[in-house]
């Protein structure tokens, strides 16, 4: 059994909650206080909107363990706006928000709304017709050599994993194709038998 | 292959917004304090709802240039509002590139027996609600979101309160239904049979019920939380109160932490005064907005 926490500040907590307990061998848990990290094994970054989070971040002060949870090599798997929380550079901003993986982040670069769309898309070690729905959602723009992509769309980069970082621009968990939570699960899981 | 304006892709940006605050802004700068203090999205308009009371008169959707300036303040969603039943003003703000559509009780209805066909429209749409069947009439359009309609504009909860309660519980009744007593609640209720039967499956909404109308303090915010709502709307109450920059600081941080009473008495100190209010049986009958629609 492993434990997994979803970022709870804002945004589709429930539908990730949800992925991962369907997994069977994981227990996940809402994380609404920063001392809930400690027991966790793996942590989800959700969709949402990401100034938002990025400012309750801070006010919750959940800033340095964020930080320090990642230093311990334990995973994280940011969605949308959790892969902008990620990333160490964001287009016409000065610095990344946590900045755990050496890639830069467009936001919205699909557009508006109106041009939000879903498709499938081969991921590397996933799936090769993996469904992902994008949200006004961000993209990869580039990406240091430490860095592992993992899907693209159009040429463009949308999925990459750096080590124990996992990171996407689109929503696996608003579909039912559960292969890229069990991707993560499974990287959990081995992190977990590896630390001990 | 890619597609666009999907189900799945219209409520998920509204799932996007869950546990946040949607506010009601009139230019660029209100727009920025929003998204600084950590608003979700903002509703842009040309008056806010207690100001549309307040002049009478026939209310339209807002200004193109109103719209323009806040897309281009701000990197957070933008919403507008259109007539209910105005099919033009609703591709009009589409085109604009509004990330959703309003269609809202707080103008004045361009039609009094239909509402717009939501499912025709690739930007996404939220409606208002006082019941069940409301609601799911307007899911049954094509609506991606639901919020209560609460009595917009009176800084006064009792209504919003009235409405999520009665979805809720209705919500409750019908999952607690054999399937054979589903379709006369179907016919009781004036909603699509299917739909019933989807929320007997998942026992909630298909798509994410916001709370509006009458949020006037971030203790409003949080009770409406508590009553199960996945975020909130907030019209009047940040910019017509005394210190809008704290007071929607206050109101995001109330509806994080709904739950966390300390917290929430903590934010609302010195706050000053709030929007005035309106009991609303004060209000004459015609003047109510949440009669606007059925």
């Amino acid at each position: 059994m492993v434990k997994i926490g979803v970022l709870a500040l804002q945004g589709a907590v429930r539908e990730h909650a949800k992925m991962l307990e369907s997994e069977g061998t994981t227990e996940a848990i809402i994380v609404k206080k920063a001392e809930q990290l400690d027991e966790l094994d793996g942590l989800v970054l959700p969709g949402g909107e990401s100034t938002t989070m990025r400012r309750l971040i801070d006010l919750y002060g959940f800033r340095e363990p964020l930080q320090k949870f990642a230093d311990s090599g334990k995973p994280i798997f940011g969605t949308c706006a959790g892969l902008i929380l990620m990333a160490r550079q964001i287009v016409g901003e000065e610095e990344g928000h946590l900045a755990l993986m050496d890639m830069t982040v467009e936001r919205n670069a699909f557009g508006r709304q109106k041009e939000s769309f879903e498709t499938e898309l081969d991921m590397k070690g996933v799936a090769e017709d993996l469904l992902a729905v994008f949200i006004r959602a961000p993209l990869i723009s580039e990406v240091g050599a430490s860095v592992e992509v993992l899907g693209t769309h159009r040429d463009e980069i949308v999925a990459a994993r750096q080590d124990q970082f996992l990171a996407c621009s689109f929503h696996p968990e608003l579909t039912d194709d559960h292969r890229f939570h069990h991707y993560f699960v499974e990287m959990v899981k081995n992190t977990k038998a590896a630390l001990v | 292959m890619a597609d666009t304006g999907t189900d799945r892709v219209k409520r998920g940006m509204a799932e996007m917004q869950k546990g946040g605050v949607i506010m009601d802004v009139v230019n660029a700068e209100q727009a920025k304090i929003a998204e600084e203090a950590g608003a979700v999205a903002v509703m842009a308009l040309e008056r806010v709802p207690s100001d549309i009371r307040a002049a009478g008169g026939v209310a339209r959707m807002a200004d193109p240039d109103i719209l323009e300036e806040v897309i281009g303040a701000v990197s957070i969603p933008v919403m507008a509002k259109a007539r209910i039943g105005h099919i033009v003003e609703a591709r009009v703000l589409e085109a604009l590139g509004a990330d959703y559509i309003d269609e809202s009780e707080v103008l004045t209805p361009a039609d009094e027996v239909y509402h717009i066909d939501k499912n025709a429209y690739t930007v996404p749409f939220v409606c208002g609600s006082r019941d069940l069947g409301e609601a799911l009439r307007r899911i049954g359009e094509g609506a991606a979101m639901i919020r209560t309609k609460g009595e917009p504009g009176t800084g006064n909860i009792v209504e919003a309160v009235r409405h999520m309660r009665m979805v809720q519980s209705q919500i409750k009744k019908v999952v607690g239904m054999s399937r054979d007593e589903l379709m006369t609640e179907a016919k009781n209720l004036g909603a699509p049979y299917e739909l019933l039967l989807s929320i007997q499956e998942n026992g909630k909404l298909p798509v994410v019920n916001f709370a509006a109308g009458g949020i006037a303090t971030p203790a409003d915010a949080a009770l409406m939380m508590s009553l199960g709502s996945d975020g909130v709307f907030v019209g009047s109450g940040v910019f017509k109160s005394e210190e809008p920059q704290r007071f929607a600081r206050a109101i995001v941080e109330a509806t994080t932490h709904y739950e966390d009473y300390e917290l929430i008495g903590q934010l609302s100190k010195g706050l000053g005064t709030a929007m005035k209010g309106i009991e609303i049986s004060n209000i004459p009958e015609p003047e109510r907005m949440q009669d606007r629609g059925w």
